[in-house]
């Protein structure tokens, strides 16, 4: 299982690109945190997701 | 009559001991777009001493500004960046203030933020916010970032928080409420958000990194 903001899913072997695709986020509105460490967005497509992963997807909302 | 550097500094020490002083004044934070949250964030820690602050905006002061950023009815049409360097030097006489006029992209924030120690994100969009979170965290792996998300409208001032997202990386604000879809953002609200961020960047400075 990984846990995604804190609920376990049944992601091990997808690609982080390939989760997103099955949310809403909007991929120009986040940040991805894996394990305590930046996703880098040009690896959203090659990071696999591994059983015990944990992930932190921050989305953006507007005003400043 | 304005007090001497050595009074200044005095008067800093006498509030916050010799040990947080030399940590404030010591350090240099960006501070990246100069609204709501920006001017705030500039403010307060300019009040608190520290010692340079990079002030980053690519905007000139507009009428719809002056009901929550820290400018004045006689600064519109000016560069963000000039107007609110010119009010913090009322404010802080000594913090050193570095005006960048710019427009911070992915391509340029490295360069235009590589000294500083903390980046504050305080930007008004969701696309830019997140442009310039993953590219510090991606391009800078030394320097703390303190951004923001969710911080308008009139819901409760109580679920305003800082949550810390991972090592370097602290999230302010309630992380919902969209300008988009409420009536914009309200002063207060936006500057309980704003002094989160400047706290956060003080604790950091003074080394405690919990939330």
């Amino acid at each position: 299982m990984v846990k995604v903001n804190g609920t376990e899913l049944a992601l091990a072997g997808k690609t982080v690109a390939e989760y997103l695709a099955t949310t809403n986020y909007d991929p120009k509105r986040i940040a991805v945190e894996r394990n305590g460490d930046i996703v880098f967005k040009s690896q959203y497509a090659v990071t696999v997701l591994k059983d015990g992963d944990s992930l932190e997807i921050v989305s953006f909302v507007g005003g400043g | 009559m304005i007090p001497s550097e050595k009074e200044w500094t005095d008067a800093l020490i006498a509030r916050h001991g010799p040990a947080l002083h030399r940590r404030f004044s010591s350090a240099k934070v960006a501070v990246c777009g100069l609204g709501g949250l920006g001017s705030n964030i500039a403010v307060s820690l300019a009040r608190a001493g520290v010692g340079k602050l990079l002030l980053m905006d690519f905007d000139r002061v507009d009428i719809t500004n002056l009901h929550r950023q820290q400018y004045k009815a006689n600064q519109i049409g000016r560069y963000k960046t000039e107007a609110l360097a010119e009010n913090l030097r009322e404010i802080a006489p000594y913090t050193e203030i570095q005006p960048v006029t710019a427009k911070i992209t992915e391509e340029n924030l490295a360069a235009l933020l590589q000294d500083a120690d903390i980046v504050c994100e305080a930007f008004d969009g969701a696309e830019s916010k997140a442009m310039l979170v993953n590219g510090v965290l991606e391009q800078l792996p030394r320097c703390f970032l303190v951004a923001a998300s969710g911080m308008a409208g009139m819901d409760t001032p109580n679920n305003i928080k800082t949550r810390k997202i991972m090592n370097r990386f602290y999230l302010c604000g309630d992380e919902v409420s969209d300008a988009a879809d409420t009536i914009g953002l309200v002063a207060p609200r936006v500057m309980l958000c704003a002094a989160h961020q400047a706290h956060t960047v003080l604790r950091i400075l003074a080394g405690e990194y919990d939330v």
